[in-house]
C-alpha cells in the first residue's frame, strides 16, 4: 500500500523540471544544456508514472501512461545519439561547443 | 518508513540535478546526472513500477551517461566560463517563477483532490507491459523499432569524416 500522496510526487516532478529549465537557461556548454534537457524529460516521465499508478483501477489499469514512458525512453535514446553526433560534427567544423559562439545562421 | 525513504529519494533526485545545472565542469555534471537518475529510478520503485525503474537505470544511467562521457572525452570539453549576469539573472528569475507557481498550485488546494493509490499496481509485473505492447500498442512498437534504425543510420551519416560529394549529373 502506497501511503505517499500524489501531490508529493508532483512536487518532485515540478521541481525537477524547473531545475532542468534553470540549467538550460544558465549554461552555455551545449553538452550540459543537453544533460539538463534529459533531466526535464526525466521529470515528465516521473509525472506520467505517478498519475498512471494513482489512477489505476481494476476496470481500467491505466497502462497507457506506463507504455508511453517506455516509448519516451526509447525515443530519448535515439535523440541523445543523434544530438551527440551533431555536437561532434559541430566540434569538427568549429572547434567549439559554446552556444554563444555558434552563430553561423545569424543574419 | 515510506515517508523517510521518499524524502531520501526525492533529495537524491533533486540535489544532484541542481549540481548538474550549477557545475561548470561537464564531467561533474555527467556524474551528478547518474546520481539523479538513480534517485528517479528509486522513486519509480516506490511507485511499484519495477520494470521501468530497471529500464531507467539501464538506459539512462547506463547507456546515455556513458555516451555523454565518451563525447566529453572525445571533444575535450573545458570548464565552461562563468555564466554571464544576464543569463544567470534570467535563469534565476525563471526558476523562482516556476517554483512559486508550483508551490501556489500545490498549497492553494485548486489542483486536488487527487486519486488515492489503490492496492492494485498493474505495472508491478513486466508481463503486463508485454501484453499491452504486443496487443494494443503493436504498431507504435514496430514504428519505434524503425525509429531506432533510422537514428542509427542518421548518426553514421552525420558523423562521417568527409562530407558526401555529389558530382554533377550523377546522383550518389
Amino acid at each position: 500500500m502506497n501511503s505517499i500522496p500524489l501531490e508529493y510526487y508532483l512536487l518532485v516532478t515540478g521541481l525537477l523540471f524547473a531545475i532542468g529549465f534553470f540549467g538550460v537557461l544558465l549554461r552555455r556548454n551545449t553538452l550540459v544544456i543537453f544533460m539538463c534537457l534529459e533531466l526535464m524529460l526525466g521529470a515528465c516521465i516521473l509525472g506520467l508514472i505517478a498519475f498512471s499508478r494513482f489512477n489505476a483501477t481494476i476496470d481500467n489499469p491505466m497502462m497507457g501512461g506506463n507504455i508511453f514512458v517506455l516509448f519516451i525512453i526509447a525515443i530519448a535514446a535515439c535523440e541523445v545519439a543523434v544530438g551527440l553526433a551533431i555536437i561532434v560534427a559541430l566540434w569538427r567544423r568549429q572547434q567549439t561547443v559554446d552556444v554563444s559562439e555558434i552563430t553561423a545562421l545569424k543574419n | 518508513m515510506r515517508e523517510i525513504l521518499f524524502h531520501l529519494f526525492a533529495a537524491l533526485t533533486l540535489v544532484p540535478a541542481l549540481f548538474v545545472a550549477l557545475s561548470r565542469n561537464p564531467v561533474n555534471a555527467a556524474m551528478n546526472m547518474i546520481l539523479s537518475f538513480i534517485g528517479l529510478a528509486a522513486l519509480f520503485v516506490m511507485l511499484e513500477t519495477y520494470f521501468l525503474a530497471v529500464l531507467q537505470v539501464l538506459v539512462y544511467a547506463g547507456a546515455i551517461v556513458v555516451l555523454f562521457l565518451f563525447i566529453i572525452m572525445l571533444i575535450d570539453a573545458k570548464n565552461s566560463p562563468k555564466a554571464g549576469l544576464v543569463s544567470s539573472l534570467a535563469a534565476t528569475v525563471a526558476l523562482a517563477l516556476m517554483v512559486t507557481g508550483l508551490l501556489a498550485l500545490v498549497y492553494s488546494g485548486e489542483s486536488g483532490p487527487f486519486a488515492e493509490a489503490g492496492e492494485w499496481a498493474p505495472a508491478a509485473e513486466a508481463r503486463t507491459f508485454g501484453v499491452e505492447l504486443f496487443t494494443r500498442y503493436l504498431l507504435p512498437f514496430q514504428i519505434t523499432g524503425f525509429m531506432l534504425l533510422m537514428a542509427m543510420i542518421g548518426v553514421i551519416v552525420i558523423s562521417r569524416k568527409e562530407p558526401i560529394v555529389v558530382e554533377e549529373g550523377q546522383a550518389q
